[in-house]
């Protein structure tokens, strides 16, 4: 996996639009060029949402979408944001020009397959956050990309069509059937594992719950197939300061440490984690 | 204008020290700005061997703080040594490495191996975690054990000793006597207060380890309060801590009687928080026509009558 050693930025970004997808989720666009130019799949942002002391710290969040002006020129990032607590909350109910203090990209990014392997991407709720940037750069090299989507109900399926316009094969799932088969999204990724030949080769990306990402994890093993995992964890600081956000993963000598996944991940290597 | 500040026989260049626990082992940061501007850098607490800490989730947000139990993950003192130490020599980094143990024969021989190695500045006692059950505060909550630590370390080691007190004691100013008659060249307070947080839906804690230590500008005022009664009982210098988040908590705890002070959490929220600290307080000296800093401490005015507080 890729580490980018570049600094970096802290940018009080303004926030260009706020978009509601449901009572739940926004898409917050945020004026941060420096922080977008530098960002690849997989990589986080540090947002203060309050000005204040409270809520007092930082937050991790995916860079969701690279924004360019008319003449492609960047001009920043948006995030995917759903209201789960003080912070989440904030940023829920932003207005436009407000002020976001942002701190990035840090962590470690997706490593990027190439053409003829495959790359099938497993997302759950908000998990969708990271894959819209994989996906515009995996579709840019070739690769035949699929996205596996799981959410509570049709109305929290967002960016289907954005995703099926970048030429992204959808596989929906929803807990209520509302939308694509019913239930969690790991059965229709298990059948297609099944119906693949196993020379032809496809790696897996997920993002969401833990359940499903440990769910993945055991298919991937199960047929064998890579996998990379981008897992949230509360973080205090995305830096490697705090050690709030570890993971606890499997080395090379098969000894299992505490590893931050603000370092070495937030993507690492669904087989080194203990899912326990 | 003169920034710098003495503890012991260690000269900081300016007082504004990274705490330990909130700033890894320093090299996490050396890409960001320059580490030697610092006036020092505690490094994360070491044991003698590596431990890995408390399973998440380990941090749970506090209004204005945070909750944390971490359990002292840390490599160990050899790979710190070896690992960590040659960088944050080359970088010219002031440091000072936060050491625990669970007997009083581990800090010593953490502290020897310590001692042996060009680049370690100070030796800060953690006898104070509240997180682990064997982390120290056995130590620092008993006037006996604070003393026999200490004592302890003085035997083998030349550098500046500085205990870390726990504010969970009734009294913190007798735990600085302690530790002063002991033989510690300075004190510094404080580490977090034990607390807890709970889910009300689960009933559960919401941390892996149930309790946890708080920190961040919720406990400030307690610290000053603690930084204020030390500084009334002991002669060594102090270096005050607990939720400093700008340059005006820096003046308050130097008021108060802290030689140099320590930031943790604010270092999480704004990993950029140095520069505007230190550009702060040479704000301050320029309008109170200081030309050290050192002049500032324990200059708390008592007697003059207490304005009105403003709004
Ligand atoms: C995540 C975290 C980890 C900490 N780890 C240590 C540690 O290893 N050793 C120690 O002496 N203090 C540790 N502390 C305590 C801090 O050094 C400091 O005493 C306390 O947080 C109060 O300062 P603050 O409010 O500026 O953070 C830790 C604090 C936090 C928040």
């Amino acid at each position: 996996m890729q580490y980018t050693a570049a600094m970096p930025s802290d940018i009080a970004a303004a926030v260009i639009s706020n978009t509601p997808l449901s009572d739940d989720y926004n898409v917050l666009a945020l004026a941060a060029p420096a922080i977008a130019t530098a960002a690849i799949p997989g990589q986080f942002v540090m947002v203060k949402a309050a000005t204040g002391h409270d809520p007092l710290l930082r937050r991790p969040f995916s860079v969701f979408e690279i924004l360019n002006d008319t003449s492609g020129a960047v001009i920043g990032f948006s995030l995917l944001n759903k209201r789960i607590g003080p912070s989440t909350s904030l940023l829920y109910d932003a207005r436009l020009g407000d002020r976001v203090s942002c701190l990035g990209p840090l962590g470690t990014a997706f490593t990027m397959v190439n053409a003829p392997s495959e790359a099938w991407m497993v997302a759950g709720g908000v998990g969708l956050a990271p894959f819209a940037t994989l996906a515009s750069a995996l579709v840019k090299r070739g690769v035949t990309t699929t996205l596996f989507y799981g959410a509570r109900r049709a109305e929290e399926l967002f960016y289907v069509d954005w995703f099926r316009d970048l030429g992204v094969r959808l596989i929906l799932a929803t807990e209520d059937g509302s939308r694509g088969e019913r239930g969690r999204v790991i059965a229709p990724l298990e059948q297609a594992l099944m119906a693949r030949a196993p020379e032809q080769p496809v790696t897996l990306y997920a993002c969401g719950p833990e359940g499903m990402l440990a769910a993945t994890a055991n298919v991937a093993a199960t047929f064998k197939r890579p996998c990379q995992v981008s897992v949230e964890r509360t973080m205090g600081c995305g830096m490697g300061g705090c050690y709030s956000c570890v993971v606890p993963m499997r080395d090379a000598q098969g000894q299992r440490h505490h590893v931050r996944s603000c370092l070495a991940g937030p993507v690492l290597d669904a087989d080194r984690i203990f899912w326990d | 204008m003169d920034l710098s500040v003495r503890i012991g026989s260690l000269t900081l260049k300016n007082p504004l020290v990274a705490a330990s626990g909130c700033f890894g082992y320093g090299v996490e940061y050396a890409d960001l700005f320059d580490l030697s501007s610092l006036g020092g850098v505690a490094v994360k607490g070491l044991f003698l061997s590596e431990r890995e800490g408390h399973p998440a989730p380990r941090i749970v947000e506090t209004p204005a703080g945070m909750l944390n139990a971490i359990g002292l993950q840390g490599i160990g003192v050899r790979r710190f040594v070896t690992e960590k130490l040659p960088e944050l020599r080359t970088r010219n980094v002031t440091v000072v490495v936060n050491v625990c143990g669970t007997t009083i024969d581990e800090y010593a021989e953490v502290s020897r191996i310590l001692s042996d190695h060009e680049g370690v500045h100070a030796i800060e006692l953690n006898i104070s975690c509240p997180n682990i059950k064997e982390g120290g505060i056995q130590f620092g909550c008993s006037l006996i054990g604070t003393r026999d630590v200490v004592s302890a370390v003085r035997k083998v080691t030349k550098l500046p000793i500085i205990p870390k007190l726990t504010p969970n004691v009734t009294d913190v100013a007798a735990f600085a006597i302690a530790a002063e008659d002991a033989g510690a060249d300075a004190v510094s307070l404080v580490n977090t207060f034990l607390a807890m947080v709970i889910d009300v839906e689960t009933r559960r804690p919401k941390i892996s380890n149930g309790l946890g230590g708080l920190s961040g500008p919720a406990i400030r005022p307690i610290a000053v309060r603690m930084v204020h009664e030390c500084r009334q009982a002991v002669k060594i210098p102090i270096i005050g801590m607990g939720g400093i988040m700008d340059a005006r908590d820096v003046l308050e705890f130097m008021i108060a009687g802290a030689t140099a002070v320590q930031v943790g959490t604010a270092n999480f929220v704004d990993p950029l928080v140095w520069g505007k600290l230190l550009d702060g307080v040479q704000d301050y000296m320029r309008r109170h026509d200081l030309t050290r800093i050192s002049d500032l401490v324990g200059t708390l005015d008592l007697k003059g009558k207490v304005a009105a507080a403003a709004h």
